[in-house]
């Protein structure tokens, strides 16, 4: 009975800052959490908000967002299109009655291996807390809805 | 039917002993469409690679995944290996088991498990890889060098001379940056400006450079071997083309007494003015702020003096619009303002003076000839006092880094001082004494030894004013006991520090900064000069604090740098660039608004007879960065990137 919950996260980084950040933690040999699977891309700028939702309806309990730091971006502006999408998008995730505590969003640069590991154990432990994310298997099952998990 | 290739490296023990390889390689030989699921100890030896080419040619393989290290490590590597085996090298994708798997987790299972899911997730991505082919892309062969001091003229001079077109900007109104403020240069001795002045000559007079003084990068736009710049030439007041150089109008200029910055404020120069004797190019400015004509309306007299008619007080800021294929950024350092240290009595005892100053004091071109003496009287000082680490190493107040010269120049100054003032007495307070470098650490030991300055190993608590003599009172913590020196005059070490706007240009040209403002490199080790944009390199003490050899070197190597850029007509960029669906594209131009680079287009449709159909998006793959900001904001998902497809990505979540 006294398993832990082990959550399933999924990462959305950038590959100019965040992936290499949590290069940086591992060349630095940091230990973290293994519970965050990354999915690398150009820019912050890229993360379209049907990403998280498929994740979530995918069986995610939770999603972590990182980029650049504001100003650093190697695009320029693409974390600040992905910031106010996301300040956008956490709206309607609270409308949908998901919480919004599932969604984080965060900044790491390349120099940030250290922030990385500590980032990745916080949320975490964050999801951990907040357990299993079961609404939309509840939703699927009460409505027969032909979703496909 | 997908036929993917599997190759799990054990990186010596630095995978193996983590994630379970075996278990891994029979795990994903069951996964849908992989045909090869093998382990190795180093798939990027030699025969590793060799066996990757054997099994893509045995097994007709149509994709390839490494599951390794980062990508950022060795995606190349293996992409060339796949090119080399026939397979179109974008059909290669990287698994990375060891930076952010094996080597951050310590659970076996856990790491193993892990490990799985990375590589599935990465086969059900390059399952829907596209061939890809890079982009040719031209490169205009001509480099703009930021910054006329040591390293800029370095960079400028070494391109000039291998033979390619160079643009110099300096923000002053002549060449020469700090270094041409300087006495004589450690540890040889030799004067600052008898090596630098010849240099600045030669820049002005190569035919492959075009020296802009007095001007400033207004803008830059595009990308590696296509850069739009654009400068602002501000109006000296004086035309350039016509001007001798003759001094005529310095002479007679009634205003005589504003404080001169090139000699830190220890010497005076007039409105209109050049900032020392051996500029180049020898043309003065006007110093609009100064100038009583344009404070009220009258004077001219310099216009009067002018036998050639060569100023104009009409003169406008004028931009000069270029084309340029790489950037040296080589903008330079400032010395910390050392008010912040009240204790030091800075700004409120003339006698206490910086580093820079002493520099103005010794150097023969400077207000006192050479001769050091005192700002408050003129009388030479008999007991000098030198601070190191004024603000540098210090958290609290200051910068929390070594400014690298200090403990250089303060063994100069007080050997110097030495040779110019026989009965003197020097004393110097340091933490440490880091002298690091060629011929350094005899220096600092000559100074001790032959030149009788005493090292006090310490910090300085005061420094107050009594009886006419500056009292210093600090710390020997070799002797355990506090000491009190009455001297003449206090020399402060100050730190190096970031030019004042030097994040706000980090900023205009789109390079990256560290927390204090210097520029940061593309790998501290590895790519010391690359800025984090590609197509600019970095030179000087722009980067960090660095002595006049170090900066040379960078100069240098940004140089070649530059050259080995410029050495074919054309460059490959991967071909991660977004494309229009023109048939479902709705022309709302949403994309267009995204674009950082303004890379999307309009691109009319039109029928047989000539009329416009639609209007639709059209990315211009030259200027399109691949960041993928256009395709999130696509309403109608008109717009995809090469590489990271919507497709791929979904299939790379699904598989998680």
């Amino acid at each position: 009975m006294s398993e832990t919950f082990e959550p399933k996260i999924i990462a959305f980084v950038c590959t100019y800052c965040t992936y290499a950040g949590a290069d940086l933690a591992g060349t630095s040999r940091l230990k973290y959490a293994p519970n965050v699977r990354l999915i690398r891309l150009p820019c912050t700028g890229r993360i379209s908000p049907m990403f998280i939702l498929k994740a979530l309806q995918k069986g995610a309990d939770g999603i972590l967002i990182s980029g650049c730091h504001p100003g650093d971006c190697h695009f320029t502006h693409g974390n600040y299109h992905a910031r106010r999408r996301w300040m956008v998008f956490r709206s309607l995730l609270d409308f949908m009655g998901i919480s919004t505590e599932r969604v984080k969003f965060s900044w790491i640069s390349a120099a940030e291996g250290g922030k990385f590991a500590d980032l990745i154990n916080n949320v975490t432990e964050d999801i951990r807390k907040l357990g299993p994310f079961d609404q939309y298997k509840e939703l699927i099952r009460e409505t027969e809805a032909p979703a496909t998990l | 039917m997908a036929k993917i290739g599997v190759f799990i490296c054990h990186c010596g023990e630095n995978i193996a002993s983590k994630v379970d390889c075996t278990k891994l390689a029979a795990a994903i030989g069951e996964h849908p469409g992989v045909a090869v699921s093998v382990e190795y100890k180093y798939f990027c030896s030699e025969p590793g690679q060799e066996s990757v080419k054997k099994a893509i040619r045995d097994n007709n393989l149509t994709g390839v995944i490494i599951a390794a290290c980062s990508p950022r490590m060795h995606e190349a590597t293996f992409r060339k290996v796949c090119a080399e085996a026939g397979l179109n090298p974008y059909l290669c994708e990287i698994a990375n088991i060891r930076e952010q798997c094996s080597w951050v987790h310590t659970d076996k299972d856990m790491a193993t498990e892990k490990a799985m899911d990375i590589t599935r997730s990465m086969i059900e991505k390059v399952k829907r890889n596209n061939k890809l082919q890079p982009i040719e892309v031209p490169v205009t062969r001509r480099a703009l060098v930021i910054g006329g001091g040591v390293a800029g003229i370095q960079a400028a001079l070494d391109i000039a001379n291998a033979g390619q077109e160079v643009v110099l900007v300096e923000r002053e109104p002549s060449l020469g940056g700090h270094m041409s403020q300087l006495s004589e240069t450690f540890p040889t001795l030799d004067c600052s400006q008898c090596i630098l002045t010849p240099r600045m000559v030669e820049v002005a007079q190569h035919p492959k450079i075009r020296l802009l003084t007095y001007a400033e990068v207004e803008h830059v736009d595009g990308f590696i071997g296509n850069f739009k710049v654009k400068i602002r030439m501000k109006s000296r007041y004086v035309n350039r083309d016509v001007c001798t150089g003759c001094g005529d109008c310095m002479v007679k200029c009634p205003v005589k007494k504003i404080s001169s910055e090139f000699d830190c404020g220890l010497g005076k120069r007039t409105a209109i003015y050049t900032p020392f004797a051996q500029s180049v190019p020898n043309i003065p400015v006007i110093d609009k702020a100064s100038c009583i004509y344009f404070k009220n309306g009258k004077c001219k007299t310099c216009m009067k003096s002018c036998q050639i008619n060569a100023i104009n007080f009409d003169m406008q800021d004028e931009f000069i619009d270029l084309e340029i294929g790489a950037i040296v950024v080589a903008t330079g350092f400032q010395i910390q303002n050392t008010a912040g240290y009240g204790e030091y009595g800075y700004g409120k005892y003339p006698d206490v003076i910086t580093g820079l100053q002493f520099e103005r004091l010794a150097t023969a071109s400077g207000p006192t000839s050479g001769k050091i003496l005192r700002p408050s009287d003129g009388k030479e000082p008999e007991t000098v006092v030198f601070i190191q680490c004024a603000g540098s190493r210090d958290p609290s107040k200051g910068v929390r880094y070594c400014s690298k010269i200090c403990c250089m120049y303060t063994a100069k100054h007080a050997m110097l001082y030495a040779h110019k003032v026989h009965h003197g007495k020097s004393h110097v307070f340091y933490m440490d004494i880091r002298a690091a470098g060629k011929g350094y650490d005899e220096f600092t030991r000559r100074t001790i030894e032959e030149d009788d300055a005493s090292y006090v190993r310490g910090r300085v608590s005061k420094v107050w004013l009594e009886n006419g003599k500056l009292m210093v009172r600090g710390v020997d913590t070799l002797l355990g006991r506090p000491v009190t020196i009455p001297a003449d005059m206090v020399v402060l070490a100050t730190a190096m520090v970031p030019q004042p706007n030097a994040i706000e240009f980090a900023k205009t040209i789109g390079i990256a900064y560290d927390e204090y403002g210097y520029y940061n490199e593309a790998h501290l080790k590895l790519r010391p000069v690359e800025s984090s944009s590609a197509g600019i390199f970095l030179a000087g003490a722009c980067q960090s604090p660095k002595d006049i050899p170090d900066s040379i070197a960078q100069a240098s190597a940004s140089a070649s740098k530059v050259l080995a850029l410029f050495s074919k007509e054309t460059l490959e960029r991967e071909p991660v660039v977004a494309s229009t669906n023109e048939a479902t594209c709705a022309g709302c131009w949403g994309c267009v608004l995204a674009c950082p680079y303004n890379a999307i287009e309009q691109k009319d449709i039109l029928d047989r007879s000539g009329r416009i159909i639609k209007s639709v998006a059209s990315v211009n793959p030259g200027l399109c960065q691949g960041c993928g900001t256009c395709v999130t904001f696509c309403r109608s998902n008109s717009i995809d990137l090469a590489g990271f497809t919507e497709k791929q990505i979904f299939a790379e979540m699904m598989a998680l």
